[in-house]
């Protein structure tokens, strides 16, 4: 599939802006800047980015407890970001969110979730509204290995593949759920496998391929807004932290398997690509990442000074 | 005001007929409620009006059309659900609890989740334990939620269609045996019942019976046994629980100085509990006997009728607790 170099640039930039981000947020989290926890994304970016290259600003997403990639992917402000997880109140969600619940609705960002599986309801459910609303609009259902397992999936491909529904279910499968490896609780060879039962394509992708993930979802987002209805892509991927930033990550995973998804770094494969087709010089790329980091630069500045909300917040925002 | 007689289960029909025909962007989606009209058959030729793509049959899968209702509220739809019986939206909880309820805070205020989840309450059919309970005091426990629990043809009208329009999760429980009762119901296209708004079913001096959906009947029924004994009764409705009218309830036990609280749904840890509390607080001065909770026993609904009928309060108990609260009459 030929990509134009502008979107190939475009998908680097947005994953330096995640990895940045994310790095920022674990020396946010270990100098005690910020409350509670946080899932890094460091290690899947070609799967946010991918699929979010793909997609209208108009386009629905639900994202993950593991969801600031999907968020800088589909339009976030870093800023704004970086503030909810600092718990601010100029960030996204006037710090009532924090890092598990950051929400955009002015760029389709339907929220983050914390409940496993959390997103499958909501994007069927936008789905369902684009289609009785008339757009071409689609929906976007970010989940993991772990989610896999949970009923409401196969309630919602059954809902999905009645109706015809724009939904693209993209599982970022990175093979362990918290502690556990994925292998040992699912059942079947794929989890793309089970959307077939219920006659939507299933496709599993490399998740360190950036442009093999756009071309997939390129795919299903087009199948989708002609009226076909669903589908499901897997991306093998893995996060190169632990769960969260109070887990090394350790332990339960081999150092070769950790080592061996490190060598294919999806940032460094799109650069190289880049590079040896010509699409930009290596200057170019290093002016791109001196931005990203000016840029991050100035949200975690402008996050360490904004105030928390007001306590007279607590209660707003209960009912509309 | 210009009225007509109708049964409850019309009222609520005519309720989302008239919703559907105002905004399109109304539509509903339940098992059966398409050329069934649901299994009550309460929503009869709602289908042969709006079609299969406003009333729509669905999958019996509750966790998955609740998420579906919570994310097309989301997006720009004012969906409105219906879960057949109370006793499945245990299937849902995830999606109404951690969902729907949360959204508008976590997001600080961005998102507006309009949607309207039907579903039906009470004992009294013979369905035993998984098809008659009264679960309504799990959601008036969760922020985010309101909930509505209309107890005659007009109010059940009134609230439904301003449960549509309202821009938060609305769960509003019918109780299924009540969709045969006929009552007169306000004539006008745009007749709504504000939520938060308590009704006085009954004027009366003695005793306040504080009641909720079926239990209104009850109520009035054992009010007009006490008029006979010179007990004169006040039977007050909250007919939203969340919000809660406290104001109306401690002012009528202000002037009755006792209370009794009638609901089917459990005793223990329900909202009998929660409402003796907002009265004994605001009216604390005034009360001159304990106040007295009545609601379904606490164990499963039995299925026999005569275990069933057992634990549901009656007229007659409502009557023996006033008269055990030493009215003297002058």
């Amino acid at each position: 599939m030929s990509i134009p170099a502008e979107i190939l640039i475009k998908m680097y930039r947005a994953m330096l802006r995640i990895r940045r981000f994310e790095e920022q947020i674990w020396e946010v989290y270990t100098s005690g800047l910020m409350h509670g926890l946080a899932h890094l994304y460091i290690g899947e970016e070609a799967v946010a980015v991918g699929v979010c290259a793909a997609l209208r600003d108009d386009d629905f997403i639900t994202s993950t407890h593991r969801g600031h990639g999907h968020c800088v992917a589909k339009g976030g402000d870093l800023e704004a970001m970086m503030a909810e997880v600092m718990g601010r109140v100029t960030g996204h969600c006037r710090g009532k969110g924090g890092s598990m619940h950051i929400a955009d609705m002015s760029v389709g960002i339907l929220g983050a979730n914390g409940i496993v599986g959390g997103g499958f309801g909501i994007a069927t459910g936008a789905g369902l509204s684009a289609k009785k609303r008339g757009t071409d609009q689609v929906a976007v259902c970010f989940f993991g290995d772990g989610a896999s397992n949970q009923g409401i999936f196969f309630e919602v491909m059954n809902f999905a593949a009645i109706w015809k529904l724009p939904v693209i279910y993209v599982c970022e499968n990175n093979h362990y759920g918290e502690y556990t490896p994925t292998a040992s609780v699912t059942a079947g060879e794929r989890i793309a496998d089970r959307a077939l039962p219920f006659g939507i394509p299933g496709t599993t992708v490399d998740g360190s391929d950036a442009i093999a993930v756009y071309g997939a979802t390129a795919e299903a987002v087009a199948r989708a807004r002609r009226g076909d209805g669903a589908t499901l892509i897997e991306c093998d991927t893995y996060r190169y932290r632990g769960h969260h930033v109070g887990d090394p990550g350790e332990g339960y995973r081999p150092k070769e398997e950790i080592e061996a998804w490190m060598a294919k770094d999806p940032i460094e494969r799109l650069r190289k690509k880049i590079v040896a087709d010509d699409l930009a010089s290596e200057a170019e790329l290093d002016a791109e990442m001196r931005e990203v980091e000016r840029e991050m630069e100035n949200a975690l500045k402008a996050a360490k000074a904004a105030p928390y909300p007001d306590v007279a917040e607590v209660k707003k925002h209960v009912y509309a | 005001m210009s009225m007509r007689e109708m049964t409850y289960g019309e009222a609520v029909k005519e309720a989302i007929a008239e919703e559907m025909r105002r905004d399109p962007t109304v539509f509903l989606m339940g098992e059966d409620v398409g050329k069934a009209g649901t299994v009550f058959k309460v929503l009869a030729g709602l289908h042969d009006e709006f079609g299969d793509d406003r009333v729509i049959d669905t999958p019996i899968a509750e966790a998955g059309l609740v998420g579906l209702g919570v994310g097309a509220a989301l997006t720009g739809s004012r969906p409105i659900v219906d879960i057949m019986f109370g006793d499945f939206i245990t299937l849902a909880m995830d999606q109404i609890v951690n969902q729907a309820a949360k959204l508008r805070y976590m997001s600080g205020g961005q998102a507006r989740v309009p949607l309207t989840i039907r579903s039906t309450m009470g004992a009294g059919r013979s369905s035993a334990a998984q098809h008659s309970q009264s679960l309504h005091a799990w959601l008036a426990h969760i922020p985010g939620l309101k909930v509505a629990i209309p107890a005659t043809p007009a109010d059940a009208k009134g609230l439904f269609k301003s449960a549509v329009r309202d821009d938060n999760p609305v769960v509003i429980y019918e109780d299924k045996m009540m969709y045969a009762l006929k009552g007169m119901v306000p004539s006008k296209e745009n007749y709504t019942i504000p939520f938060g708004q308590a009704d006085i079913k009954r004027e009366g001096d003695d005793v306040t019976l504080i009641a909720t959906s079926s239990m209104v009947h009850v109520a009035l029924d054992a009010a007009h046994t006490l008029a006979e004994q010179g007990i004169s009764a006040e039977v007050v409705d909250p007919r939203t629980l969340v919000p809660l009218d406290s104001e109306t309830l401690i002012d009528s036990v202000v002037k009755t100085t006792r209370a009794v609280i009638i609901d089917e749904g459990h005793k223990s840890f329900g909202i009998t509990g929660e409402i003796a509390s907002v009265v004994y607080r605001g009216a604390f001065d005034y009360i001159d006997a304990p106040i007295v909770r009545l609601g379904a026993m606490d164990v499963p609904v039995p299925f026999s009728k005569p275990l069933e009928d057992a634990t549901i309060p009656t007229a007659t108990d409502v009557v023996n607790a006033v008269r055990e609260m030493g009215i003297e009459k002058a």
